[in-house]
């Protein structure tokens, strides 16, 4: 109650610095508590967002943002606590309800069917006459999109969409559901920078017209551009709510982390490196429908070297990573690994000429290890071929991976429990410990701190830079663009299948790869910038 | 006249697979895969049979047979939408009690003497109540109005299916299940909601199949009346690609693969192998169709999949 008077106080004192118009509290969630099992997920949470406000939600991952607004938009139902909209205390059984009380989440793995049309998403769930009345909707869907500048194809397939495109459809599906308050969880996540901008552009109109916005990140950079002010939590409690130009990046990182971080990435500076161990000539790739895509691509890569690869996701990565592994057939071209074609071996010889892959796909378990076997089998999945004899012997393999355990700080039970159980930065640890364990001297890893929170990032890149300094080629697949200029030392931006540019992270900055990601050469960057100079 | 007549026998035989492939697609786009198909036909054939002789009525015997399949597909939906339990096992459990329920009460129908037990002449006439004038038309009269009602009834029945999965509201909130239930849970669709009654009312097409086979095809009772037309019928379901007017040329497929074995049946081929065309040809046109289908006309993605929304 106490905390409620000095809050409306709080309010009160904004609103009479401001001086303007009256910003009421759209929504409270008081005292939300929500456990799953044993793991408590949202303990005795307080939140509250006014109308007109963009509120960002920041901590790392497993502090129970998603949770929260899960919770509100009817997903999950909280163990205790009231949510007040309006005044008004509601119960929010469904994500029906939440709609029908003006809620709209985007989440951050779309809710979109793939083979429905841009159309039938928006307009799916929706009450109204059993008929689909195809021209008035037509016709509002696109008053909408004309009014927020939003473009898209609306008989377009979902399946057929960019990422930016399904992110634009679920923005769509909120407002023509007139939601007055918006819940974006993690929407920058897949984004270019320019996409990015464009977002933000629209959330700031959408709150320049009186919607609650709640934006769940880990991105500090964009907390300080876009919200008036920011939560934080951390495992499961609200540690604080403060107004955004009263802050800055390292305090928010303080609360979030709970102790002092620093921020950067070290680059350590190789000086013997092996030249070209592995060496990509014209590469070039069909996917099963027969649609290119690798086209013609030429690079090289150094031992002692970590080369970032940038671009949208589905630009080619995926494929590159499976040729290189032996895991995707190669129409044109030749990858020579240490000046021996590799193309046309099977994945094991590949892995035995000491060539390692760790793919962390978008649910992360998906590709390399079993979820319901142990780290130890898991291990033994891996060098089970170099035990000789009908039978396993267990021993090796379980002081490798509890040698895993000590170098890696992964926390859990014990070895013998399943991956499932373990959480997703110590499934990636896993995964990657388990590649570097082979000691390849080619190393390849996608999205490696896919999901992480900033502590086992960190861990992640110094086993990298280990790595590297011991020789080891390092392609690294990367998705946010500060940690490729800050830890490669080139960066390959790809677009479509073909090399954009190849660049010194001193030489560019980030809105320049996000114009290479989306189709601008390099060298038409550089005319630019000379005219522009 | 002897093409009219073939047409006429082919068209007979499809019915009953174009209602259970029908009744399929209903499950399938609600995200279910129900392999109990023939048993809700079981059920439906015995509850058609019972009501056919005990009530005389036609009306009747249509409905017992839907209700009595729809309360087949009905266990089969709360097991797996409100216990979550597997599909495949669940479907064949329904598959095996139904075939096992309609045999039992079967027994009953003869008071356990083993005599056979016909369906009344009366209901077979009105059945087979055919329209004045139009029947009388050579050729078109036979191959085209010469049929029982029940088989005008089931086609409309296919094709007010196909408008309402794929023109409607309803049926775009169904095809949203059927792909992505987390999708149309956040959309604000009642997901079990949907998949009970879409369940439901797959259960009572096929409840219909087998109230065709039992009291108009047959009319007799036998314990082996299905015949394995409900399994014909999951297969199907994809030659039809999810389609229910294209189930109409799938069934059509087996109505006339059905024919060739039995007009060979005086011919020295071995009746066994005749008896298998029809099951053969299924199984080839379902690996040329399943090798590449558009992305739009495949199995709606969630098939097999049980929802549960707090899943993490």
């Amino acid at each position: 109650m106490q905390d409620c008077i000095l809050h409306c106080f709080f309010n009160f004192l904004i609103i009479c610095d401001k001086g303007d118009s009256v910003n009421n509290v759209l929504f409270e969630l008081r005292g939300i508590t929500k456990l799953f099992g044993n793991v408590v997920a949202n303990k005795n949470i307080d939140f509250s967002v006014r109308e007109g406000e963009i509120h960002a939600l920041l901590g790392e991952n497993g502090s129970g943002k998603t949770t929260l607004m899960n919770i509100l938009s009817g997903i999950y139902t909280p163990d205790s606590g009231t949510i007040i909209i309006n005044g008004e205390e509601v119960t929010i059984k469904s994500p029906e309800d939440a709609i029908k009380l003006g809620i709209g989440m985007i989440h951050q793995h779309f809710k979109l069917v793939d083979v429905f049309s841009a159309k039938e998403n928006i307009i799916m769930g929706q009450s109204g006459s059993i008929r689909q009345n195809q021209k008035n909707l037509t016709r509002e869907i696109e008053e909408l999109s004309n009014r927020f500048g939003l473009n898209i194809n609306l008989d377009k397939k979902i399946y057929q969409m960019s990422v930016s495109e399904k992110q634009t459809v679920e923005i769509m599906k909120v407002l023509f559901r007139k939601s007055k308050i918006l819940i974006l969880d993690e929407p920058t996540a897949v984004l270019t920078p320019q996409e990015i901008d464009k977002l933000f552009e629209i959330l700031r109109e959408l709150r320049d017209d009186g919607c609650a916005i709640v934006i769940i990140t880990h991105k500090l950079n964009e907390v300080m551009e876009i919200s008036d002010r920011v939560t934080i939590l951390r495992k499961g409690e609200s540690v604080a709510t403060v107004e955004t130009k009263q802050t800055n990046a390292k305090e928010l990182t303080e609360l979030m982390v709970g102790h002092s971080v620093d921020l950067s990435i070290e680059r350590p500076v190789v000086e013997d490196k092996t030249k070209d161990v592995l060496q990509v000539d014209n590469l070039t790739i069909f996917d099963e429908d027969g649609v290119k895509v690798i086209d013609g691509m030429s690079f090289a890569l150094d031992g002692g070297e970590i080369l970032g690869v940038a671009g949208v996701a589905g630009s080619g990565q995926k494929e590159l990573c499976e040729a290189i592994a032996g895991l995707h057939p190669v129409a044109e071209g030749s990858i020579e690994f240490k000046g021996r074609n590799i193309v046309g071996l099977n994945p094991n010889e590949i892995i035995n000429l000491g060539v390692s892959m760790s793919f962390i796909p978008e649910d992360r378990l998906g590709m390399g290890l079993v979820a319901n076997m142990d780290m130890v089998d898991n291990v033994i999945l891996k060098d089970y071929k170099r035990q000789k004899g009908l039978l396993l012997s267990r021993k090796p393999a379980r002081k490798t991976a509890l040698k895993m355990v000590e170098d890696l700080d992964i926390v859990t039970q014990g070895v013998q429990y399943p991956i499932r159980l373990l959480s997703g930065g110590n499934v990636q640890k896993v995964l990657l410990g388990r590649e570097i364990n082979s000691s390849p001297q080619l190393l390849i890893t996608a999205y490696p701190v896919r999901g992480l929170d900033i502590n086992s990032s960190y861990v992640i890149y110094d086993m990298l830079n280990e790595q590297k300094k011991k020789g080891v080629a390092v392609l690294y697949i990367g998705e946010d663009l500060n940690v490729l200029l800050e830890l490669c030392d080139r960066i390959m931006v790809i677009c479509g299948g073909r090399i954009m540019g190849m660049v010194e992270p001193k030489d560019v900055t980030i809105e320049d790869l996000g114009l290479m990601m989306t189709g601008h050469t390099y060298s038409q960057i550089l005319a630019e910038r000379g005219t522009g100079k | 006249m002897i093409i009219a007549s073939y047409i006429y026998i082919a068209v007979r035989v499809s019915i009953p697979v174009l209602l259970g492939i029908t009744g399929a697609i209903f499950n399938e786009k609600a995200g279910n895969t129900n392999l109990g198909i023939e048993g809700m036909m079981y059920m439906g054939a015995f509850a058609g049979f019972y009501t056919a002789v005990a009530t005389n009525s036609v009306i009747m015997t249509l409905i017992a047979a839907c209700l009595f399949g729809a309360f087949g597909a009905l266990i089969y939906a709360f097991a797996t939408v409100s216990l979550r339990t597997n599909q495949v096992v669940a479907g064949l459990s329904l598959t095996i009690f139904g075939q096992g329920v309609a045999r039992f009460l079967g027994n009953t129908l003869s008071g356990g003497k083993g005599e056979s037990v016909r369906i009344p002449d009366a209901v077979t006439q009105k059945v087979s109540w055919k329209i004045p004038v139009l029947k009388d038309i050579p050729f078109l009269g036979r191959a085209l109005f010469g049929y029982d009602m029940i088989i005008y009834l089931s086609i409309v029945l296919v094709v007010i299916a196909y408008f309402y999965i794929n023109k409607t509201r309803t049926g775009l909130n169904l095809r949203a299940v059927g792909e992505n239930p987390a999708a149309a849970d956040a959309a604000g669709i009642n997901v079990s909601l949907y998949k009970y009654v879409h369940i439901c009312i797959g259960g009572a097409f096929c409840g219909l199949a087998g109230a065709y086979i039992g009291v108009v095809y047959l009319t007799t009772w036998g314990n082996n009346m299905i015949a394995g037309k409900g399994w014909i019928a999951v297969a199907l379901v994809i030659f039809a690609s999810w389609n229910p007017l294209k189930a109409i040329y799938g069934s059509l497929l087996f109505g006339i693969t059905s024919l060739i074995a039995l007009r060979f049946q005086d011919s020295p081929i071995s009746p066994y192998l005749l008896e298998m065309l029809p099951y053969l040809v299924t199984v080839i046109i379902l690996v040329i169709t399943s090798v590449k289908i558009k992305k739009e006309n495949q199995q709606p993605a969630s098939c097999g999949v049980n929802y549960f929304r707090e899943e993490r």
